[in-house]
C-alpha cells in the first residue's frame, strides 16, 4: 500500500473504507504542511480542496467589518477541515488559519467531484461520511448557540 | 451512603465564614468552618445543605480537596434568593449547615482505570474534589483526562488552578470555550466535541461528567460512541433538594431520589429518566 494511502485510511474520517476506494481518492492526495499563523482556506474562495488534519490545530474564523476575526472552532489531528467543496457553489465561506504548526493532506476537490461521477460506489461513500460530520457539527453549533454556561440573569 | 454525618439531620450546624473568593460577576468561593468542634470528613462528589437564616436552605456540592480537614469550601453561583443571601456573606457571615449528604464519585472503582473528567461551566466545582483526589494519589491511576468547556476565556473558573494542573506532566489537559475573541489562542467548540480527540483505553476508562443537564446528555453519548459503556460513565445531578435524605421527595427522578441516590449516578441507571422531559 503506498504512503498516502496508508496514511488517508489511518486518518479516522476515512477508518473502515475499503482499500480499492482508499486507492481511488490517494490519488487526489498530497502532503502539505503550514506554519503557524499560516491559512488553509480563505473566506470567497473557490473550494478545490479540503484537508485531512494529521497534527497540530486549525481555527475556523469569520471576519465581520470593524471587529478582530472570531473564531467559531478549532479542529484537530483527526477532523477535516473544509466542507464546502461538496456542493455548489463550490466556495469557501469562513477562513481557515493554522493556530500551530499542521500537518495535513490535502485532497484535490475537483479531482475526487470527478471520479465521484463517474463511481457511484465511491460517492456514496464520501457522501454518508460527510453527512454525518455535518449532523455532527451542526448538533454541535446548536449546543454552542444555547450558551449552556450563561447565569440566570443573562 | 445518605446518612448524614450529623446526630440528627434535620438540624444544621452553625459555620463561619473564613474567607470569601469571587470567582465571577455572580459566583463566589466560600471557605466555613463550625463555630465549634470539627468540620465532618465528606467523599469527592457529596454535597452539603447551606441555611441563609430567614431566606432559605440550598444543596450545593463540596468543591474542596476531601483530606483537607476542619473546612468545606463550596462554589455557590447567585441563582435566587438563598444563593444570592448565601454569595452575599462576607468573612465572619454565619451561616447554617447540614451535611455531608449523598452518593460520591466512584474514586475506588476508578482505580488502575483511564479516568476522563469532564466539566461544564461551573460543573467544575462538584469535580473538583474528585480531581484533588486523582492528582494527591496520582500512582492509582493510568491516564488522567480532564476536559473543560466553559463560556468564554473571561469566565474559566479556578483559571489559575486550571494552569497549574496542565503543568503536570502526566494529566492531560484541555480548555474549550464556546466565544472567543483574537486573544484566546485554545480551543473553541463544545466540550463533548473534544472526548473524540482523546487518547484512552474506552475498555477500562470511567467518565465523571458535570455540568448543565443539556452538556451531559451530549457528553455523556459521545464518550458512549468512543466505546465507553454506559455502566462506566458517572454524572451529578441536580435537582430541587429539600430534605437531603430521601423522605420529601422533592428531588424525585423517575424512580430515584437524586439526594440519597445521587447526585453522583451511573449512566445506564437512568439513562432512560435523563432524556424524559416531564422527569
Amino acid at each position: 500500500m503506498a504512503g498516502l494511502e496508508k496514511i488517508l485510511l489511518q486518518h479516522p474520517f476515512f477508518r473502515g473504507l475499503e482499500a480499492q476506494l482508499g486507492s481511488l481518492i490517494a490519488g487526489c492526495c498530497s502532503n502539505v504542511r503550514f506554519e503557524s499563523g499560516g491559512y488553509l482556506l480563505r473566506e470567497g474562495a473557490s473550494a478545490d480542496r479540503f484537508f485531512l488534519i494529521r497534527e497540530g490545530t486549525v481555527a475556523l474564523e469569520i471576519i465581520a467589518a470593524g471587529r478582530s476575526p472570531g473564531t467559531f472552532l478549532t479542529l484537530g489531528p483527526g477532523e477535516i477541515v473544509g466542507i464546502s467543496w461538496l456542493t455548489p457553489p463550490y466556495r469557501w465561506m469562513f477562513d481557515a488559519r493554522a493556530a500551530s504548526a499542521v500537518h495535513a493532506l490535502a485532497v484535490d476537490a475537483v479531482c475526487l467531484r470527478t471520479k465521484c461521477e463517474s463511481d457511484h460506489d465511491l460517492g456514496y461513500e464520501l457522501m454518508k461520511r460527510c453527512s454525518s460530520l455535518l449532523v455532527r457539527r451542526l448538533h454541535a453549533t446548536r449546543l454552542q448557540l444555547l450558551d449552556l454556561y450563561a447565569g440566570p440573569a443573562e | 451512603m445518605s446518612a448524614a454525618a450529623t446526630p440528627d439531620p434535620f438540624v444544621p450546624r452553625l459555620y463561619r465564614v473564613i474567607r470569601s473568593t469571587r470567582e465571577a460577576r455572580d459566583t463566589v468561593t466560600l471557605e466555613i468552618a463550625p463555630l465549634a468542634g470539627q468540620a465532618p470528613r465528606f467523599q469527592p462528589g457529596q454535597f452539603n445543605m447551606l441555611y441563609a437564616f430567614g431566606v432559605g436552605e440550598i444543596a450545593i456540592s463540596m468543591s474542596g480537596d476531601a483530606e483537607d480537614r476542619g473546612r468545606f469550601i463550596h462554589t455557590v453561583r447567585t441563582v435566587g434568593a438563598v444563593s444570592g443571601a448565601i454569595t452575599s456573606l462576607d468573612a465572619n457571615g454565619v451561616l447554617g449547615l447540614r451535611g455531608p449528604f449523598g452518593m460520591p464519585w466512584p474514586m475506588d472503582e476508578a482505580q488502575g482505570r483511564d479516568v476522563v473528567i469532564v466539566a461544564g461551566g461551573l460543573g467544575l466545582a462538584p469535580l473538583r474534589p474528585a480531581i484533588y483526589h486523582l492528582l494527591g494519589h496520582r500512582e492509582r491511576y493510568r491516564r488522567v483526562i480532564l476536559l473543560i468547556g466553559m463560556r468564554n476565556p473571561g469566565e474559566i473558573l479556578y483559571r489559575r488552578q486550571v494552569e497549574q494542573w496542565r503543568q503536570n506532566l502526566d494529566v492531560e489537559v484541555e480548555v474549550t470555550v464556546d466565544r472567543a475573541d483574537a486573544t484566546w489562542h485554545g480551543n473553541v467548540g463544545v466540550v463533548p466535541a473534544l472526548v473524540g480527540r482523546m487518547p484512552f483505553d474506552p475498555a477500562s476508562t470511567l467518565a465523571m461528567v458535570c455540568g448543565p443537564e443539556i452538556m451531559m446528555r451530549f457528553t455523556a453519548s459521545a464518550l458512549h460512541d468512543a466505546g465507553i459503556a454506559l455502566e462506566q460513565i458517572y454524572v451529578s445531578m441536580e435537582r430541587n433538594m429539600k430534605c437531603a435524605i430521601g423522605l420529601c421527595g422533592h428531588c424525585q427522578f423517575g424512580s430515584q431520589f437524586i439526594c440519597k441516590d445521587g447526585p453522583v449516578m451511573r449512566m445506564d441507571r437512568i439513562a432512560r429518566a435523563f432524556g424524559t422531559r416531564e422527569i
